[in-house]
């Protein structure tokens, strides 16, 4: 009767707090996780064979789906990876263009990813506040291209169109504005006691660990590894922005989030210098009219929100579409770490840790 | 006869009836409240702003299609909400919302009763509740409600220890466990015993988040962790219950820190001179106003913090505020009897 087994539970995938439909079977003990198993695939759409049915140009609506909380940066990735195989040149407005709207959707992303994680440790109102910022971002977006979640803002070798006239003051305002909420969430967070004891010294990664395990982006800044995409080999228009790359120290859910408040910050500067700076001229570079690369391969990669999204595409040279379309989702390989971070820790900080991972569900399963 | 039988019985269904209206209208100043903290406007749809939502959710609740699961052990997981519900609300028979008053030419208290041992029967009936919490995890015969009971057993036993010796400390003050005979030493001595004992105070006020289960406590319904914690198989009415006897434990708890902590029915500073003016406002609003400030920080808070993890909240429990409370009664005992 007094039997000390292990308690298998399922966290998900029916669950308010893992993001989507992630399923984890935790085996406890007591409430110690012994172990953690990771089960994807409820959000599969086929999204890698389904682009090889379809044009170049199609294509970019697919990405949109993936990362459906960035979906810009997923479209600047692909875009980029395509111009690369074909190597177009794309006019600097055009890049600038590129990396403003990077950079909104890196805070969009941020503010939902600070919302959620805080309220699964459980303060409640920064996720409406972040959601309210998040809506005057989205407001943004719908001005440019006309949608607020799937944007499909980006064509092969430029941009579908131009900004309009004022946007790129409302850009600006919106920086002003936007400064002061994160310190109104900071002062919600980060010497906020209770938060401090939840999040530091929990699931605790060496940098050396962490990359090992293909861990990328904040998640990896975190644990003092300063690998940034934007600065190591730049895209778009970062190779001409002024911009640090926040680390952290101890690799612990709380300098994942320091990291990640930070960015807030050095995307504004981004915004900032990218919009003050921003160069006349042509949308779109010279692009045939039938799109259809060069048999050969190419992989390319640029930081999104979530850490470093890579796209390797082969073309056999003849055919209107991809012969092989291969992503490397950032979610994706930040998720294999959640077993090695949550073992030994409590339920409560398993949540905590899907939150500092920071995981869309549509970009691990594609 | 009308003394014995009808007043009693008169006073049970007003407080009955009132408590339970109250309940329902705390659901919805939480909702408003946390809707002004978080830029949101809340409940605006059923009357004007909201004010009938209360209506609504009770007829919701009531219709709704009340489930047992099939594994659930049937008789326990239908008196659970029960035994939560009851300790409750039969609380209030010994909590003063006034002094005895002359209405309709008869004097009549503004309190059920008034027993010697009031305050031990508040402690003891208000611990009954625990066990709803606890017999809903096991009889839902599922993992989460289970975990959810561990942790409401544990939480509720530690954080009721710090709880009643901060009151034993107030007892030693009042030198009464009756209700009212606190308020009168309060009076007598001229000040509320918040003032007098501010540890006890504040350890009672965090333990009292703790035993009604609110947020930054709130771990047995944690529902980003256990997706609603005790009460997840159940739905309609016993659901309701269960929602019910969390409000009304938040109202006692309130009622019990006015009392104790903020001279119940007095105002402030009672019995000095230069503020009698103060007595123009009737002894029951001055109770109801301190009432509704707690009620109002319980709320605030749960806008504002972040949720203590289970291991982190029994440290609290019995490393801070227990060795804290011990303290506190023991210098209060010096103190007392140094004085005399």
């Amino acid at each position: 009767m007094f039997d000390t087994n292990e308690l298998v539970i399922n966290m998900g995938p029916q669950h308010p707090s893992t993001h989507g439909v992630l399923r984890v079977v935790l085996r406890l003990d007591g409430e110690t996780v012994v172990d953690a198993e990771v089960v994807i695939g409820y959000l599969h759409r086929g999204i890698e064979k389904l682009s090889e049915n379809r044009n170049w140009t199609q294509i970019i609506l697919l990405t949109d789906r993936m990362d459906y909380v960035a979906a810009a940066t997923s479209n600047v990735g692909y875009c980029e990876t395509v111009e690369k195989l074909m190597q177009l040149e794309v006019p600097r407005r055009a890049r600038y263009v590129r990396t403003i709207l990077c950079e909104l959707q890196r805070i969009a992303s941020h503010c939902l990813w600070v919302g959620t994680h805080a309220m699964d440790i459980g303060a409640m109102t920064v996720f409406l506040y972040a959601f309210r910022e998040r809506e005057l971002i989205l407001d943004l977006f719908e001005e440019f291209c006309g949608a607020r979640l799937t944007y499909n803002s980006m064509r092969i070798g430029g941009l579908p169109l131009d900004i309009p006239p004022g946007w790129d003051k409302k850009v600006l305002e919106f920086c002003k504005i936007m400064d002061g909420k994160v310190d109104e969430y900071e002062t919600l967070l980060t010497h906020n006691r209770i938060w401090l004891e939840r999040t530091r010294g929990v699931g605790v990664i060496s940098g050396a660990e962490a990359a090992g395990l293909g861990m990328c982006g904040p998640a990896l800044r975190g644990s003092g590894v300063p690998r940034d995409v934007r600065k190591d080999e730049p895209y778009a228009a970062y190779d001409e922005m002024d911009f640090d790359v926040p680390v952290g120290v101890n690799g612990d859910t709380y300098d994942r989030y320091l990291v990640r408040m930070e960015e807030f910050r050095q995307s504004l500067r981004i915004i900032r210098q990218a919009t003050e700076g921003l160069p006349e001229g042509p949308i779109v570079g010279k692009v045939p009219r039938l799109i259809k690369p060069p048999a050969g391969e190419t992989y390319h990669a640029i930081e999104s929100p979530k850490g470093e999204l890579g796209y390797f595409i082969v073309s056999d040279g003849k055919s209107t579409n991809p012969y092989r379309f291969r992503v490397r989702p950032p979610s994706f390989c930040n998720l294999q770490a959640l077993p090695r971070l949550a073992r030994g820790h409590l339920v409560a900080d398993v949540v905590a840790l899907i939150g500092s991972i920071d995981i869309v569900l549509g970009e691990v399963d594609r | 006869m009308i003394d014995t039988f009808v007043i009693p019985l008169l006073q049970i269904v007003i407080v009955l009836n009132a408590t339970l209206v109250a309940v329902t209208y705390m659901v919805l100043l939480e909702r408003k409240v946390i809707a002004w903290a978080q830029s949101r406007l809340g409940p605006m749809r059923v009357g004007p702003y909201g004010i009938l939502q209360p209506v609504a959710d009770a007829v919701k609740l009531m219709i709704k299609e009340d489930i047992t699961p099939v594994r659930a052990d049937r008789w326990v997981f239908t008196a659970a909400p029960i035994i939560s519900m009851v300790p409750a609300l039969i609380v209030y028979a010994v909590i003063p919302f006034g002094p005895r008053i002359t209405l309709f030419g008869r004097s009549v208290p503004l309190y059920i009763t008034d027993i010697n041992v009031g305050l031990l029967y508040i402690v003891s009936v208000a611990s009954v509740g625990v066990y709803g919490i606890i017999l809903a995890g096991y009889a839902s015969n599922s993992k989460y409600p289970l975990l959810a009971s561990l942790r409401a057993s544990a939480q509720l036993i530690s954080y009721e220890v710090a709880v009643t010796l901060t009151l034993v400390s107030v007892i030693l003050l009042a030198g009464s466990l009756s209700m009212v005979n606190i308020v009168n030493a309060q009076f007598n001595a001229r000040v509320w015993f918040g003032f007098a004992q501010p540890v006890a105070f504040v350890i009672f006020l965090i333990g009292g988040l703790a035993e009604t289960n609110r947020a930054p406590f709130d771990l047995p319904e944690a529902e980003q962790e256990l997706t609603g914690g005790f009460h997840t198989e159940y739905s309609g009415m016993r659901f309701a219950l269960f929602f019910l006897a969390e409000y009304a434990n938040m109202i006692v708890v309130s009622s019990v820190a006015t009392t104790l902590f903020l001279g119940g029915w007095l105002p402030p500073f009672p019995n000095t001179p230069a503020l009698h003016f103060l007595y123009f406002v009737p002894s029951w609003a001055w109770f109801l106003i301190k009432s509704f400030v707690f009620l109002y920080v319980f709320i605030w808070v749960r806008a504002t913090l972040p949720r203590y993890r289970y291991d982190q909240l029994m440290r609290l429990g019995w490393k801070v505020l227990i060795p804290l409370a011990i303290a506190n009664l023991v210098v209060t005992g010096i103190v007392k009897v140094l004085i005399g």
